[in-house]
């Protein structure tokens, strides 16, 4: 019992001095064990007279309470040095790359074109699509290009044979879906096209996007604002300058040119503009009364604007993509640039 | 069509500058595209006369000249040009002058002689491209002294149109004028051009056998030519500007009439006409030596004028050259005729031809216009090469000439489709500026067409004129109205933008390659492969339609790889081409193609090569979108561009639906490639197509697992055990799981080891190890009884 004080400082120094759980773990069971030093003690009280029995015993237990405190913080001691030194062992350079299949992207044709699709799509139109190896009639005959019309030479055509070819716009779609649908008809037509002709500003295969809209009551004005409000958006320019120059197509009339202010010199005058300013980026016009007759519509309830566009050249326009023929080459080195 | 601006200005100018008027015409539909100075800057250069010419003491090829130049002086000049000579007017660029090219005229000493100045050739005024030999000639009437660029006019400018093929009535310079005028409401006048009266009454049959190819056709033989005189400077100046050389005067002016006019012409030697002039169809095989010295076999369906011997011409195309008009003609025979635009549609291109006035004929010639031309060139060929008229002939057919149209415009009309209304004087004042016959009716404008707008016929062709002239870009703008009705979607398609997304998650570049590929690349790697072959390809190597999308892919590799691009990831979508053309399947499909590291070069590996099974495992993700990968299968078969051992017939429901594998060995090496590439193709059709989720509810219950080794024979597909055990293993297995494939040590040779993971689960009770023991009973056995399987102790 004398031995108390002594006890309880050598057991407070051991426990400062435990480098580890397992040692603290061994002094608990040494002091505070059942078969422990200081549960000895309290075993031994009945061994004193019972008067001295309440106040020994409040002493043992004092003792007994202050070691197990003194061991419960060298554990949170111990415990939090031992998350300290994993937390420090496990650091990573969290710089260093991370793991994987890095993802690819898309062509900047599809690009263009999906985003395009996106801005029709929206307002009701939809995507239609075609064969590619199309016959004379749906190329030229039903758009009102009869054969050995001047017309005829304005695309140079890749033939089969006498009547089949590669289809020289994607017009055919439209024809295709006014005779097999009623209006109100909306579409947009996108899809690789082909011409012979290969020099730095062609190549044999582009992609072009054309749109029709067929209903009653339709106007210039609604072409014309559908063609403002798509150039506006495509190039996410509110204010750029857009100017209808009338043209011929065989397939529309009215028919227009539409030039947009130069995007790369905001109209000042480019080597991509020929310093005029302006850049001619769609044909487009109302529907010929011609056209309608071969999709079996009635042009006289029903009116309707078409237009069409290069994808590679407003691919170009809105990238800065100064050579059409690397939308072909497939470098990866050009490809990873709009992924 | 090229044209001199002071030419036009002639017949119409209105206070525009050379930019403004550009803008204008371009902005009413007829759009330039150059506007190029005649003449190169030069300046103090005047005209002279040469009035004595001397050899020079010490060079053979040199004169010594002496010039008046108005200055009131004489002035010394050496000149080496051949054709120099006492009396010539010359243009003479003095000391001090500034010619094309910065070039400064200094006094100069010529072997010893002192020249002060220099007497020009053409292109030392930059008036031509090509140096021609000797000095320019001025007319003899020149006025000395003034200066070279007002006397020719220089200060002019070619303008270039680029008409669209409607507008054949441009294609001349009274027809661009005639547009002007409209633009700017200002009259148009030409040269006065009045009959010319006939010096004799000689003519020359003519016989028209097709009139409806020809319903107008005059003709006029002019006697005792002088074919050697030569083309005035001006006609010569003006042809130039217009992109044309003068050849000879008589040809010179029938293209002078034509660009100013519009008619092409024709002269013939009258010498070499027999009988008579003959418009008729060719007889098929007839041959004919043209101009340009070609000879060629005529179609029956091509007009000729003939003679009684035989073809001369083809109509509207180009004459031949045993009847042209040469050096020795004497007498001519001028034709202007009026051949309809069908006619000659199409006849010059089957010759390989293109001529200035087929362009005219197949676009519409006015048919007003043949006498009014055949008048003028009269009268210019006697100005310059002389002769004597005889009477114009005309053969015409009335009935077959294109007729008045009328069209009436529909006030209502054209308010609609030009959303705006119009004042009613404005309309007809438009219309009768662009030479229409207008009268004002009840609905609207009822409108006689002026002979030379071939184009105009329907009512919108008209709305189309109101609209240009008015100006497009006055015209309002507003939004098309339409109902939100909402359209039908078919959830089970996964949409192509969705596949080619995952691509591109799965780290592939969308490549876009041409549709016709070389043949031999193709046959390389598909030697069956039948599909369309072009007939008039830009290339050899770009003649065949793809019937694959494995060409496009390979090609696209080698040009990566020849640029140090050694991991390729790439796909595209588009169509492939199979069979004939009679009976032709365009079938839409999506391919890939990898090649060279499975990851990308980093810190963290990268040094694997990819192989069959990554893009296996790339593809699978795809046949997955559609909510039903078992609806896929893979089995072994053989493709000729594919490694037999690697290679698998994708199908879709049982049907083939597209291949996968590694390009064959042999294959590569033929190609040149140094590396390992492994391919896929599939139809999107395939791809596309899939099935609405259908929910299943989550059971309660604990599932089982049981693991199975099985040893089999090597060559055996694991996918035949696997089918065992989906028939066998009864409606609750949930999940088999392949987790290992082992061939080596402990297994037997040609054995493989295949460990498979089977897990079943019960919707509504727990399982018990006896029905369970059951069902893996029954997997061994049917498995020991048709593989050959064993379970691995």
């Amino acid at each position: 019992m004398d031995h108390l004080p002594t006890l309880v400082a050598e057991a407070r120094d051991a426990v400062q001095a435990a480098e580890s759980m397992a040692a603290l773990d061994e002094l608990r069971v040494r002091y505070l064990g059942k078969k422990g030093e200081i549960t000895a003690l309290l075993k031994g009280l009945g061994k004193l007279p019972p008067e001295e029995r309440p106040a020994a015993g409040e002493r043992i237990n004092e003792a007994k309470q202050a070691l197990s405190q003194e061991i419960d913080a060298r554990r949170q001691a111990l415990e939090k040095a031992d998350l300290e030194a994993r937390l420090a062992a496990e650091r990573l350079d969290v710089t260093l790359p991370g793991r994987g299949q890095p993802s690819g992207g898309l062509h900047p044709v599809t690009r263009t074109l999906e985003r395009i699709e996106g801005l029709f799509t929206r307002v009701g139109f939809d995507v239609a699509v075609g064969p590619e190896i199309e016959d004379d009639y749906h190329n030229f005959e039903a758009l009102n290009i009869p054969a050995h019309h001047p017309a005829r030479g304005m695309a140079d055509t890749f033939y089969f044979d006498a009547t089949r070819l590669l289809r020289t716009h994607t017009s055919p779609v439209q024809v295709r879906t006014m005779k097999d649908q009623e209006p109100p008809i909306r579409i947009v037509c996108p899809g690789r096209v082909y011409r012979s002709d290969s020099d730095l500003t062609h190549t044999p295969m582009f992609h072009q996007v054309e749109g029709l809209l067929v209903d009653e009551d339709v106007r210039f004005s609604d072409l014309k604002g559908t063609v403002e409000d798509f150039l506006h958006a495509f190039f996410e320019r509110d204010d750029l300058s857009v100017r209808f120059r009338p043209s011929y197509f065989p397939f529309t009339e009215p028919s227009a040119e539409v030039d947009i202010e130069c995007v790369m010199c905001s109209g000042d005058g480019c080597r991509v503009c020929s310093h005029t300013g302006w850049l001619e980026v769609m044909g487009c016009g109302m529907v010929h009364p011609e056209v309608f007759r071969h999709a079996g519509i009635d042009s006289e309830r029903y009116k309707g604007f078409a237009f069409g566009m290069g994808a590679e050249r407003l691919a170009m326009l809105r990238y800065g993509v100064n050579d059409l023929r690397l939308f072909f080459d497939n470098d990866l080195r050009f490809l990873k640039q709009f992924a | 069509m090229k044209f001199s601006e002071q030419w036009l200005r002639e017949w119409v100018s209105p206070a525009l500058a050379t930019q403004a008027l550009a803008d204008q015409v371009t902005m009413a539909g007829l759009e330039v595209d150059a506007i190029e100075p005649v003449a190169a800057e030069f300046t103090d250069v005047v005209v002279a006369e040469v009035v004595a010419r001397e050899q020079h003491p010490d060079a053979d090829k040199l004169n010594v000249c002496q010039v008046e130049d108005g200055s009131g002086e004489r002035v010394q000049v050496v000149c080496g040009a051949p054709n120099v000579d006492v009396g010539q007017k010359v243009p003479f660029a003095r000391v001090g002058a500034v010619l094309p090219g910065d070039f400064k005229i200094k006094k100069a000493k010529l072997r010893g002689v002192e020249s002060r100045g220099m007497i020009c050739a053409s292109s030392e005024l930059g008036l031509e491209e090509d140096a021609s030999p000797g000095i320019l000639v001025l007319p003899a009437d020149a006025p000395v002294g003034e200066g070279v660029r007002d006397y020719l006019g220089l200060d002019d400018h070619t303008i270039e149109v680029d008409l669209t093929p409607n507008r054949g009535d441009c294609l001349s310079v009274k027809g661009m004028a005639r547009e002007v005028g409209v633009l700017n409401r200002l009259p148009v006048e030409g040269p006065a051009i009045a009959p010319v009266a006939a010096s004799h009454d000689e003519t020359f049959p003519v016989r028209v056998e097709d009139a409806d190819c020809c319903p107008r056709y005059l003709g006029r033989v002019i006697k005792g030519v002088d074919a050697t005189a030569e083309t005035p400077l001006w006609m010569v100046e003006r042809l130039r500007r217009s992109g044309i050389r003068a050849i000879d005067p008589v040809v010179d002016v029938t293209n002078y009439v034509m660009l100013e006019l519009g008619q092409p012409l024709h002269a013939f030697d009258r010498a070499n006409l027999n009988e008579a002039v003959v418009v008729r169809r060719a007889r098929e095989g007839e041959r004919l030596v043209l101009l340009d010295g070609q000879e060629i076999t005529l179609s029956a369906s091509t007009l000729v004028i003939a003679d009684e011997r035989g073809p001369l011409a083809i109509a509207g195309v180009m004459g031949g050259e045993h009847s042209g008009v040469g050096a020795e003609t004497r007498d001519i025979f001028l034709e202007s005729a009026h051949f309809s635009p069908l006619a000659v549609a199409g006849q010059a291109r089957s010759y390989g031809l293109h001529t200035d006035a087929s362009h005219r004929f197949e676009r519409g010639v006015d048919p007003a216009l043949a006498r009014e031309a055949a008048e003028r060139a009269t009268a210019l060929l006697l100005e310059i090469v002389g002769g004597e008229p005889g009477p114009l002939v005309e053969v015409a057919d009335a009935e077959r000439l294109p007729g008045d149209r009328e069209v009436l415009l529909r006030r209502e009309r054209l308010d609609q489709a030009l959303d705006k209304v119009l004042d009613g004087e404005e309309v007809g004042e438009i219309l009768e500026r662009l030479g229409l016959a207008v009268e004002s009716v009840e609905a609207g404008w009822q409108a006689r067409m002026p002979s030379w707008r071939f184009d105009l016929a329907i009512e919108e062709d008209l709305i189309e004129e109101v609209a240009r002239i008015h100006g497009y870009n006055r015209l309002p703008v507003r939004r098309p109205q339409a109902r939100l009705g909402l359209e039908p979607d078919v959830e089970a398609r996964t949409p192509l933008a969705r596949l080619r997304h995952q691509m591109v998650a799965r780290g592939y570049f969308e490549a876009v390659t041409y549709s016709f590929v070389a043949p031999e690349l193709q046959s390389t790697l598909l030697p069956e492969a039948v599909s369309p072959t072009l007939a008039n390809p830009i290339s050899s190597d770009l003649s065949v339609m793809r019937a694959s999308l494995f060409p496009g892919l390979v090609r696209a590799l080698q040009h990566n790889l020849n640029r140090q691009q050694t991991r390729v990831r790439l796909f595209e979508t588009g169509l492939v081409f199979r069979g004939e053309l009679d009976g032709l399947h365009q079938v839409p499909m999506l391919g890939a193609l990898v090649c060279g590291a499975r990851d990308p070069e980093g810190w963290n590996g990268g040094k694997d090569k990819v192989d069959f099974f990554d893009l296996k495992g790339d593809l699978e993700t795809l046949l997955a979108m559609g909510g039903e990968p078992e609806a896929w299968r893979f089995e072994p078969a053989e493709h000729p561009a594919l490694h037999p051992g690697q290679c698998a017939r994708v199908l879709y429901r049982g049907e083939e639906a597209g291949w996968i594998g590694t390009l064959h060995p042999a294959v590569r090496a033929e190609l040149g490639l140094k590396v390992d590439a492994v391919l896929f193709e599939v139809r999107l059709e395939a791809l596309t197509q899939g099935q609405v989720p259908a929910f299943a509810p989550l059971s309660r219950y604990p599932e089982v697992r049981r693991d199975l080794a099985f040893l089999v024979d090597a060559e055996r597909p694991v996918q035949a055990l696997l089918d065992t055990v989906h028939a066998q293993a009864g409606e609750w297995l949930v999940d088999v799981r392949l987790f290992d494939v082992y061939q080596g040590k402990g297994v037997a040779e040609g054995r493989k080891s295949v460990a498979l993971g089977l897990t079943w689960q019960h919707p509504s009770r727990t399982l018990n190890d006896e029905e369970i023991n059951h069902l893996v009973d029954a997997i061994v056995e049917e498995s020991r009884l048709h593989l050959g399987a064993e379970l691995r102790a």
